[in-house]
């Protein structure tokens, strides 16, 4: 294996234990809120790592300016749909799921 | 097992088809029975794509060094069908937005309703 | 492992068709049917059909339950009563399977080079589409020259499917000196969302081009630009009102692309029979058959663009215009 392939193949890795993780994530946390904070972890940082393993392999070709068109999109869109959506959740009034302190800034506003 | 294995997205495609159809039958909402309709198509174009499908065979766009191709029919019969599917979804949906304004409701038992109260008043 | 993969899309769809058939609230099951849309087109993607995919990516997840979004803003989001008749439905449904499963067993077996699928015309076009037409996207080739009467009969449809929606919503079309509420369809206090879609509504349209002119070469073509163009049109018109969108988008204008798209279709097919060939027999176009196949794929293509991107934006506009009806009347 050359030294590209091995960085390929950890950064692939990593890609997928993130996926993975943020999958499991999206099923086990209690509200809303902390399942987008998994799901975000999904298509930022798990997609970027798995996008940069098939950069790596992809060598200088046309393959490579796609991949990276396909990064620069994906990092526009996804963070601004978790915003979009925690904006809207917000919205319409679900609370997130605190240990019963009172967090130190100005929440508790916005539920009806 | 080996037919399992060779035929089971047929089956998939069948269980598919057979979940739209109940939908379309089973649910009085006429929102959903277009979704369900849809579903209905999907695995019909599923079926189309499976049938393409030769084993060890690449996509159908001729390149150096590549002698095995998938068949390219179903794939153009299947794309076109996609994008009337959507403009036929679309001519249902607004017949919809009409029975909504006609009888107020997008549920088949009012509308049947509705159109029971029609007839008695003619009579 | 391909065989692995696609068992576990194939289940997955299985899944998101069952949660759309459990659902009552309707918007829950149209954002389920748009995760169907993707899971499917990543399914076409392992069925070598990646023209069809990209099809399927940008109308089944994209602009069908759009249109579905908007069809349920003016109907209710919620069904009104349980499921009828639903144990005779579903012995009706379950007996139907059974017998259609029985009657696949004939089918030959998935993947067989030998099947009768394959042996027929297929051939034909793998081996010949090269030389006679000359581009590398057999999808292409066969799409619009083999069977390029059967594609305007598509294209027909899709125009007859847009008079028929403009014919029962037509009288809502924004008209341009009619005075539309801009807080409606308006999103505008979501400042980060409407400053990254201005920023990506360009390169959008920049990328329908790019399908559209390398549909010879890659997947792509007129079907998916236009899908992909009457997109950017349609985010660009959710997040700053129809009135912004009507400074740039003529209504009336848009209704004669979509005609002319068809008629651009047809009147190469015309100018083959005036040179002495059939109708849509592109050979005839150019001193060179290969050369003339390439020209008369291009002008189709772009007629097949023009018309679907036009039927979009239509489409959309007429249900935007019924919601903003409403609105004025409640």
């Amino acid at each position: 294996m050359s030294p590209l392939e091995i960085i390929s193949a950890v950064l692939l890795a990593i890609g997928s234990f993130l996926v993975l993780s943020g999958a499991i994530g999206l099923l086990r946390f209690p509200d809303v809120y902390s399942r987008m904070h998994a799901a975000g972890i999904t298509d930022t940082l798990g997609a970027v790592a798995i996008l940069l393993g098939l950069m790596f392999l992809a060598g200088w070709t046309l393959v490579l300016a796609k991949l990276i068109m396909i990064l620069l999109f994906l990092l526009l869109t996804g963070p601004t749909a978790s915003h979009t959506l925690g904006k809207a959740a917000w919205k319409s009034g679900l609370q997130p799921l605190t240990d019963g302190r009172e967090p130190a800034g100005d929440s508790g506003k916005g539920a009806e | 097992m080996s037919v399992l294995f060779s035929h089971y997205n047929y089956w998939v495609v069948i269980v598919l088809m057979m979940i739209g159809f109940y939908i379309v039958i089973a649910q009085g909402n006429l929102v959903k029975k277009l979704i369900g309709l849809n579903i209905f198509q999907t695995s019909v174009f599923i079926l189309y794509i499976s049938a393409g499908k030769v084993s060890g065979g690449t996509a159908p766009i001729l390149a150096d060094g590549i002698t095995l191709y998938s068949n390219p029919l179903p794939h153009v019969l299947i794309l076109t069908a996609i994008v009337v599917g959507i403009a036929t979804t679309a001519l249902g949906l607004s017949l919809i937005i009409r029975i909504r304004d006609t009888y107020g409701s997008v549920e088949e038992q009012d509308v049947r309703a509705a159109e029971g109260n029609r007839k008695q008043e003619s009579c | 492992m391909e065989l692995l993969l696609d068992i576990s899309l194939l289940s997955m769809l299985v899944a998101t068709a069952i949660g759309i058939a459990v659902s009552r609230d309707l918007l829950a099951a149209v954002m389920l049917s748009s995760i169907y849309g993707l899971l499917s087109a990543n399914f076409f993607v392992t069925m070598d059909a990646v023209d069809v995919a990209f099809t399927e990516a940008s109308v089944g997840a994209g602009i069908s339950p759009l249109l579905m979004f908007a069809t349920l803003a003016i109907v209710g989001r919620f069904e009104r009563y349980p499921h009828q008749r639903a144990l005779p439905a579903l012995l009706l449904v379950v007996l139907t399977g059974a017998m259609l499963i029985l009657a696949t067993l004939d089918i030959p077996a998935f993947g067989d080079p030998n099947a009768p699928a394959q042996t027929h015309v297929a051939p034909r076009f793998i081996n010949e589409s090269g030389t006679e037409i000359g581009i590398p996207n057999m999808v292409t080739s066969v799409l619009a020259s083999y069977r390029g009467f059967d594609t305007f009969g598509e294209v027909t449809v899709v125009f007859a499917a847009v008079v028929g929606v403009l014919a029962l919503l037509g009288s809502s079309l924004p008209a341009a000196g009619r005075k539309l509420p801009d807080t409606l369809l308006q999103a505008s206090n979501h400042r980060i969302l409407r400053i990254v879609s201005k920023i990506l509504v360009a390169p959008i349209m920049l990328f329908a081009l790019y399908v559209q002119f390398h549909g010879d070469y890659g997947p792509g073509g007129g079907f998916q630009a236009g899908v992909i163009f009457a997109a950017a049109i349609i985010i660009y018109t959710m997040l700053f009102g129809l009135e912004a969108a009507m400074k740039v988008i003529n209504v009336t204008v848009l209704r004669v692309l979509a005609a002319f798209g068809v008629l651009l279709y047809g009147s190469v097919g015309l100018v083959a029979m005036l040179n002495g060939k059939n109708f849509l027999d592109y050979d005839a176009l150019a001193a060179d058959p290969v050369h003339g196949q390439h020209y008369g794929i291009i002008v189709i293509e772009l007629g097949v663009g023009i018309t679907v991107a036009a039927v979009m934006m239509l489409i959309y506009f007429a249900f935007a215009g019924r919601l903003i009806d409403r609105s004025h009347k409640s």
